[in-house]
């Protein structure tokens, strides 16, 4: 790949792989169909148009790819839940509605290569045999809109959507819909009632799973952005190697997002489970800013659990042996993260240093959550805008150290008790963050906090009595 | 046809807003049924409703708002109700009941844009555009200015998180966002009318 060029600042470290990200950044690339058939595109759905639509499922199944959307779901199965002896249309939706905070990494897909979606969408609904999917795009792309609908056009002029596409008799009608700003919209069922023209409120499962009751009642297919791009590479390098290559269970690359307090924030591209968390902060990322230390990690998107960097957790060495290590030790898959009581999720990664309030980050995560309920199970609607103000109060000094054990009840109770995963992202964050810096939270509510002036007049009329603590 | 009623018209009422001077007043035209047609049959047959949200956007972009008037057009348009639509429009987030200024102007404030300084970038443009942080509220989040030239509003993840604090004005996205960087880019706004 040596005669690739990236533009200045944008060159990939050493370690990662580039694949998805390939044309990201890339001096003289364009969203254009040009610039993706120069750089040896639509090959890969040369390839399956003349498979078997089985054996492309097949194959992907083979590849052990699972999704990128942050559940991790293996994509080939997903595919095959389709209900045997099925008469209703298919339908294929690429979920676009990145809006999981931390994640930047679809952003960059639709904005600069847009084609190569397109193409592992293709792929993809050749497999499952759909005639007509949907791309749910967040309305804070527009930009994107417009560069995806155009892609759409020119790969319809050139064949490769549309009717008789490469002249196999598959025809495919691709469209794009665009959301309106709403986070619950990312759930399938949510994104699925989004496009139905209703209220996008999510679906209870069973019996809802959208593979047999789906878009329109009919079977329907729910990929993430990446999930399509990694379709293709399947294809391109076919099941087995694509297997073969990172973490044993969780093969290929993915995009990690880094965001917060370390030098160089921003995507990287990393073949699973090659590197260790410390290795993408420390040698990726540049370490931390200067004079400053890591504190916590949230290594999945808002929703996930955070990680303190000085606990000790215990790891096995490949023969098997006890080791302790902190999370600088755990390697970037799925499952390594998991195992430690965390999420490694849609790969956005968010890093607070020591100079950051716990209280402050978890306080930011409830106003989040608490705007971004759908408002349609109870214990969601109502509990969240109550951490919201336990976490305010905490903030303000206000509270008393009850209100800590109070918040976690109040996240214990969302947790399992809503219709969709939106109970469990928003009761996450709270549970790991009062657990693991509890003490953070009960500094807040010492008695010397209640003199802390809450207003500038106050403050000028304590100001005689008021101390740092 | 569902005739515009005053009683359809009082299911919600339009927040009066200075920006109105820079949008046209909503008018039900044949060419804008033309385009709406457009969006409905993007969708399979008998699934008009499904054109909802691409009907609002369109009137949203030409209007800039979604106007009482409005909602029965489009209800009309995708063979919905009015108050199924109205439901619509109040779920979303990214659709508005009142006008925005000429030029709207999105503050990322979700927790790394909050990192990077989001939530004093956001007072930092309230005393740009004459507008106070405070009137921006949880039943209205969008604050126009009294001049009708700005509107501004704090808004959940722009899926930029790396590069923080993101703005977005209109529909560009500016990343890295300094107050000097801001200033420029007002300034370059400004001079654009």
């Amino acid at each position: 790949m040596s005669e690739i060029t990236y533009k200045p600042g944008h060159e990939p470290h050493p370690r990662e792989t580039r694949r998805i990200f390939r044309n990201i950044d890339r001096v003289g690339y364009t969203p254009s169909i040009e610039s993706f058939l120069e750089d040896g595109g639509y090959e890969a759905l040369k390839k399956a148009l003349a498979m078997e639509p089985a054996a492309v499922i097949d194959e992907v199944k083979k590849s052990g790819l699972r999704g990128r959307g942050g559940a991790g779901f293996p994509t080939g199965v997903k595919w095959t839940f389709i209900p045997r002896g099925n008469t209703k249309p298919v339908y294929l939706v690429c979920n676009c509605d990145e809006s999981e905070p931390g994640t930047f990494k679809d952003r960059f897909i639709v904005h600069q290569d847009p084609h190569q979606l397109i193409e592992g969408m293709v792929i993809a609904c050749y497999a499952v045999q759909a005639h007509y999917a949907i791309i749910y795009m967040r309305e804070e792309f527009p930009e994107a809109a417009k560069i995806v609908r155009e892609a759409l056009e020119e790969a319809e002029k050139n064949g490769f959507v549309g009717k008789n596409i490469q002249g196999t008799g598959y025809d495919l009608k691709i469209i794009l819909h665009r959301g309106a700003g709403a986070y619950i919209c990312g759930e399938e069922t949510g994104l699925i009632n989004s496009i139905e023209g209703v209220r996008p409120y999510p679906r209870i499962k069973p019996p809802f799973f959208p593979a047999a009751i789906g878009l329109y009642g009919c079977p329907t297919i729910v990929n993430n952005v990446e999930s399509l791009c990694q379709v293709r590479q399947v294809l391109l390098r076919g099941g087995e190697a694509y297997a073969s290559e990172g973490a044993q269970r969780s093969p290929g690359t993915r995009i990690i997002g880094v965001s917060g307090d370390v030098k160089k924030p921003g995507y990287y591209e990393i073949i699973s489970g090659s590197i260790t968390y410390g290795e993408l902060l420390y040698d990726l990322c540049g370490g931390p800013k200067e004079g400053r230390k890591f504190k916590a990690i949230i290594p999945g998107g808002a929703s996930a659990k955070v990680m303190r960097c000085d606990e000790v957790l215990t790891g096995r060495n490949p023969d098997g042996s006890v080791r302790k290590m902190s999370i600088f030790g755990v390697p970037m898959d799925l499952d390594s993260i998991a195992a430690h009581g965390s999420m490694s999720g849609s790969g956005g990664v968010i890093v607070m240093d020591d100079s950051r309030s716990m209280p402050e980050m978890l306080r930011n995560l409830n106003r989040f959550f608490a705007w971004e309920s759908c408002g349609q199970c109870t214990p969601c609607r109502e509990g969240n805008p109550w951490m919201l103000k336990l976490s305010t109060r905490i903030c303000e000094g206000k509270a008393s150290p009850e209100d800590v054990d109070l918040l976690k009840s109040v996240a214990d109770n969302i947790c399992g008790r809503t219709v969709c995963a939106f109970g469990e992202a928003c009761s996450w964050p709270v549970q790991a963050f009062t657990t693991k810096f509890r003490e953070e939270f009960l500094a807040l509510t010492k008695p010397i906090n209640a003199f802390k002036p809450h207003n500038p007049e106050s403050a000028e009329a304590r100001k005689y009595m008021t101390r740092e603590d | 046809m569902i005739e515009l009623t005053d009683d359809i018209c009082a299911l919600a009422k339009d927040v009066p807003s200075p920006g109105e001077k820079f949008y046209p007043v909503f008018e039900p035209t044949p060419e804008l049924a033309a385009e709406a047609h457009g969006y409905v049959t993007m969708y399979p047959e008998g699934r008009e409703q499904s054109a909802v949200l691409p009907i609002i956007h369109m009137v949203q972009e030409k209007f800039g708002f979604i106007s009482a008037r409005s909602i029965p057009w489009i209800a009309e348009m995708c063979k919905s109700t009015p108050i199924h639509v109205a439901g619509i429009v109040s779920f979303y987030p990214g659709i508005r009941r009142k006008c925005p200024g000429k030029w709207h102007i999105r503050v990322c404030h979700t927790i790394a844009c909050a990192m990077s300084g989001g939530e004093d970038l956001l007072k930092f443009i309230c005393g740009k555009i004459g507008v106070k942080p405070e009137e921006m509220t949880e039943a209205e989040p969008m604050a126009v200015s009294a001049d009708g030239l700005w509107s501004i509003e704090a808004v959940e993840c722009l899926a930029h998180c790396g590069f923080g604090p993101n703005v977005m004005v209109n529909d560009t996205l500016y990343s890295q966002v300094t107050p000097e960087k801001i200033d420029e880019v007002l300034e370059d706004y400004r001079r654009r009318d």
